[in-house]
């Protein structure tokens, strides 16, 4: 297989998981409960992407380090009503902070 | 949700869309430089970053293929299963964005977490539309541009994780949930994904463990969520 090859094959296949998504047609996703749980799918991948992103090291073992405290901090600014844009900074100068001081 | 938006939520979701879409844009730097580190040309960094489009299977397929053109069936694997949880997203965002034909094509290329995530934090189907589309857009033009620079200065890109930046996505993720979580079924569901993701981690291969952390999901099945006080 050429590299160019691997590159096309890999882009196609997650381009047609996203596409099957779209295709999956309306009316098996139209009852009440399937529409409920579609609703939540976004939220439990999400919730799932963060935890993985800020709690596992690339081993995927579980670590506490600048990223975990970066979550903190950015929960503390919501529970503050901070707007978007200040949450997103205070996590990126926690995270960048705390690994300039060498404490994670 | 209503068919109406104020100009607040539009306001709000347009600044939205905007920082997540620089935020990842500078992101898409390391992954240009990490791609030609990998052995790809500026042509085949490129060539991921306009056509996948999706960033954490980028990172793994060039992560991967760095051991050598052998390992192209476990890169195109490991890509395929970071894939999965985009076809997760777009069975609702289906239904949110109701749009047909070559649109449908479009939104489904510009299904990532970024634009979902936004989609989903808004109170109105108008601003999640907006949402949507505005963070998909901004995302893929700044993605694209940052890939090619990245790609041409290569090694003298520094660490984004130096300033932040992975930081700076896992705080974006988070304030974009927190409107959801104000109703109790969303937080177990929330809970229950992440719970589930973390622990799974250490055994199974990227990209699994938040996929399966989609069965969260139904918790929602048993009752009408409490809508928000």
């Amino acid at each position: 297989m050429s590299l160019w090859t691997a590159v096309l094959v890999a882009a196609a296949i997650a381009f047609g998981l996203k596409l099957a998504g779209h295709l999956v047609p309306a009316h098996l996703l139209d009852a009440p409960r399937v529409r409920r749980i579609t609703g939540a799918l976004p939220i439990a991948l999400l919730a799932a992407l963060v935890a993985t992103q800020a709690f596992t090291g690339p081993d995927g073992s579980f670590v506490l380090d600048a990223r975990a405290a970066a979550v903190g901090v950015a929960v503390v600014a919501l529970l503050l009503r901070a707007p978007f844009i200040v949450v997103v900074v205070l996590g990126a100068a926690t995270a960048a902070l705390l690994r300039a001081l060498g404490w994670a | 949700m209503t068919a109406t938006a104020d100009p607040g939520a539009r306001r709000d979701v347009v600044r939205q869309s905007l920082s997540v879409g620089v935020a990842t844009g500078a992101y898409g730097i390391s992954f240009g430089a990490l791609a030609v580190a990998a052995g790809l040309d500026t042509w085949q960094a490129m060539a991921l970053s306009l056509l996948m489009f999706t960033g954490g299977s980028q990172f793994a397929f060039v992560g991967i293929i760095a051991n050598g053109l052998h390992a192209a069936p476990a890169a195109i694997a490991a890509s395929s299963m970071l894939g999965i949880r985009n076809g997760l997203y777009a069975l609702e965002l289906t239904h949110l964005l109701g749009v047909r034909g070559t649109r449908r094509v479009a939104a489904a290329h510009l299904t990532i977490d970024e634009s979902t995530a936004v989609a989903v934090a808004q109170d109105d189907l108008r601003t999640s539309r907006l949402g949507f589309w505005l963070t998909g857009l901004t995302v893929f033009a700044l993605w694209n541009l940052s890939t090619f620079a990245g790609a041409l200065v290569g090694g003298h890109v520094g660490d984004p994780r130096t300033y932040g930046l992975d930081a700076a996505a896992c705080a974006a993720f988070t304030a974009l949930l927190w409107p959801r979580l104000r109703d109790r079924d969303a937080v177990a569901v929330a809970v229950v994904g992440a719970v589930v993701a973390v622990l799974l981690s250490p055994t199974v291969p990227p990209g699994i463990p938040v996929v399966a952390a989609a069965a969260a999901s139904l918790l929602a099945w048993r009752a009408p969520s409490r809508e928000a006080a």
